[in-house]
């Protein structure tokens, strides 16, 4: 099915020229990818709940039903026993709690701490390509050449949210909290940032785009890589604070952390930080080593000419996505929590050696075939 | 005190054992509750617990099996009560019409359902067996002033009690007795 160019979106508007179409067409897909990634972190916290209730026996969030689809017969109660609109649940919940500022904190950073905490999350998904095309438009916001130096940059920020928020609350345990994920992200952003090296020496491209490209045709590059691969993902879990790694935040030690002192609203943009950061390292995990928005078989290796092709991508990217979305979330109530010298341990003794080594390995592989 | 610590070994420490054997676990109990429906929460207002035998739930005033009420406003139980939630209000020296041969039947009996602590002391001090606790445990409301049960309902909530004794009846049996003239030949 061939549809016009969405430029014909364009006829009916004013003519914009070539700077103005590329306004509006970002805009919408900067809309279009905010709205999937808020509606994701909304309903990666249910699905949080859900497994989490069926791993310890229990069924779950299963009350909440909306007026009209929850009187359909069947489908409605059906519904509401998954849970599906728990989510809007939450939201308004939080948005009606009241909003309270302890008298001790340091008010500024108390309110920019959350914030800080959000953005670098978001801005993260701007350089994923999370599709093909869709009428000959790219599936990316910006498709920047230096694309992982920017993640890397970005996700960097995404500490001083925590940090900010320690200092801010000016109580022992968010104190502690904010200590242990300073340490902790610094720790492992170098395991993560060395193990992505290799992928890069393969693709000999910053730019995820060409990332996406090399791995055309099922040459994933965690077949090649799948040291790289394991680091990354061990990593992963630390840069997000997810069990068994979550030593910021540790409930049982830190009453919560980071974000002992804050309600309401500011405590769920810390929370939807979290899940952002998830989805957007998940994000990363398939587009550096799992084909990104490829698939092997069924034609899906090329860039989609049409647009169910071009949707087809997308979906095959957030399968994805939502394959290690599941994965994250299983972990936290598999695994207990490590300590805190184990975790710096095996950040810098093993992990550190570990991708150097891989490093050089693949450094000399490269070189032998090379000549 | 020294905790020995076994040396684990290369295989323990290389994490993968543990991994495997957490996701058997979780595995095992996510299946059986999604797929074999095994959860153990009881969805409470549509499942109820079942009450135990001898469970202490909110006191309610009895009627033995001729419909009287059972209770003769003695006080005991407001007296014993720890945390004072009885309040009665005694017939006075007239007498409740309609009390049956009950005479000393109250006139008002309220316990404050708010303030009871289900501890059982009024039923265990109760002469009259005519306050027992029963096994509502879920009592509502949407003011304080709900929460304060009057004698009917505690009356019609505590229902008739099959007492064995039937002591009233016995009573009214030799009252009635004594009415009869001439007394009859003793047999
Ligand atoms: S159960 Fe205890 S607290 Fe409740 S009314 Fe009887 S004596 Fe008072
Ligand atoms: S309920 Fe029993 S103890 Fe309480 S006043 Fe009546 S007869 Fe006395």
């Amino acid at each position: 099915m061939h549809l016009p160019p969405l430029i014909s979106l364009a006829a009916w508007l004013p003519d914009l020229g070539h700077d103005g179409n590329f306004a509006l067409l970002s805009l919408i897909k900067i809309v279009g990818v905010v709205a999937v990634l808020l509606t994701m972190v909304a309903y990666a916290v249910l699905v949080e709940r859900k497994v989490s209730a069926f791993i310890q026996d229990r069924v779950g969030p299963n009350r909440v039903a909306l007026p009209l689809i929850g009187n359909i017969p069947v489908l409605g109660p059906f519904l509401t026993r998954l849970g599906i609109w728990q989510p809007i649940a939450d939201g308004v919940k939080s948005f009606l709690k009241e909003d309270f500022t302890p008298n001790h904190v340091r008010k500024i950073y108390f309110w920019l701490a959350p914030a800080v905490t959000m953005i670098p999350a978001f801005l993260t998904v701007a350089v994923i390509p999370f599709g093909s095309n869709l009428n000959g438009e790219k599936m990316v916001l910006a498709d920047l050449d230096v694309g992982i130096l920017y993640t890397f940059g970005i996700v960097s920020l995404g500490v001083y949210g925590i940090v900010l928020a320690g200092y801010a609350a000016n109580s022992k345990y968010p104190f502690l909290g904010g200590i242990r994920s300073s340490a902790q992200m610094i720790s492992y952003e170098i395991a993560m940032g060395l193990s992505v090296i290799p992928v890069f020496m393969l693709v000999g491209n910053l730019n995820l785009s060409s990332v996406i490209s090399y791995q055309a045709d099922g040459n994933w590059i965690v077949f090649r890589q799948p040291i790289a691969f394991l680091v990354f993902l061990v990593a992963a879990f630390a840069e997000t604070n997810r069990l068994p790694f979550d030593m910021p935040e540790s409930e049982t030690e830190l009453v919560g952390g980071y974000n002992t002192e804050y309600s309401s609203m500011k405590f769920a943009l810390f929370f939807m930080g979290e899940y952002a950061n998830m989805i957007t390292s998940s994000a990363m995990m398939v587009t550096l080593f799992w084909g990104g928005w490829t698939l092997p078989f069924g034609g899906f290796s090329e860039p989609a000419t049409t647009l169910a092709g071009g949707l087809a991508h997308i979906g095959i990217f957030l399968g994805k996505v939502i394959v290690f979305m599941v994965f994250f979330i299983w972990v936290r109530w598999m695994l207990p929590r490590f300590r805190y010298d184990q975790l710096m341990d095996l950040g810098w003794r093993r992990f550190l050696p570990l991708t150097l080594a891989n490093l050089f390995v693949t450094a000399v592989i490269m070189w032998l075939q090379a000549h | 005190m020294i905790v020995k610590r076994d040396k684990l070994t290369f295989w323990e420490r290389l994490y993968l054992p543990a991994l495997v054997g957490g996701f058997q676990v979780t595995w095992r109990h996510f299946s059986r509750t999604l797929f074999r429906g095994k959860a153990v929460t009881m969805e409470y207002p549509e499942q109820k617990w079942v009450v135990p035998p001898g469970y202490r739930g909110a006191p309610y005033l009895v009627k033995d099996q001729e419909d009287r009420t059972k209770c003769v406003s003695c006080q005991l139980c407001e007296f014993v009560c720890p945390p004072k939630a009885i309040r009665i209000t005694p017939p006075g020296p007239t007498g409740a019409p309609g009390s049956g041969n009950v005479e000393k039947g109250p006139k008002e009996f309220e316990i404050n359902m708010l303030r009871c602590i289900f501890c059982g002391f009024c039923q265990e001090v109760c002469p009259e067996e005519a306050i027992f606790l029963m096994k509502d445990y879920s009592l509502t409301g949407t003011n304080r002033q709900e929460m304060i049960y009057n004698k009917e309902k505690l009356l019609s909530l505590g229902g008739i009690h099959q007492d064995k004794i039937q002591k009233w009846k016995h009573k009214a049996d030799e009252a009635k007795a004594q009415d009869v003239f001439p007394v009859p030949p003793a047999k």
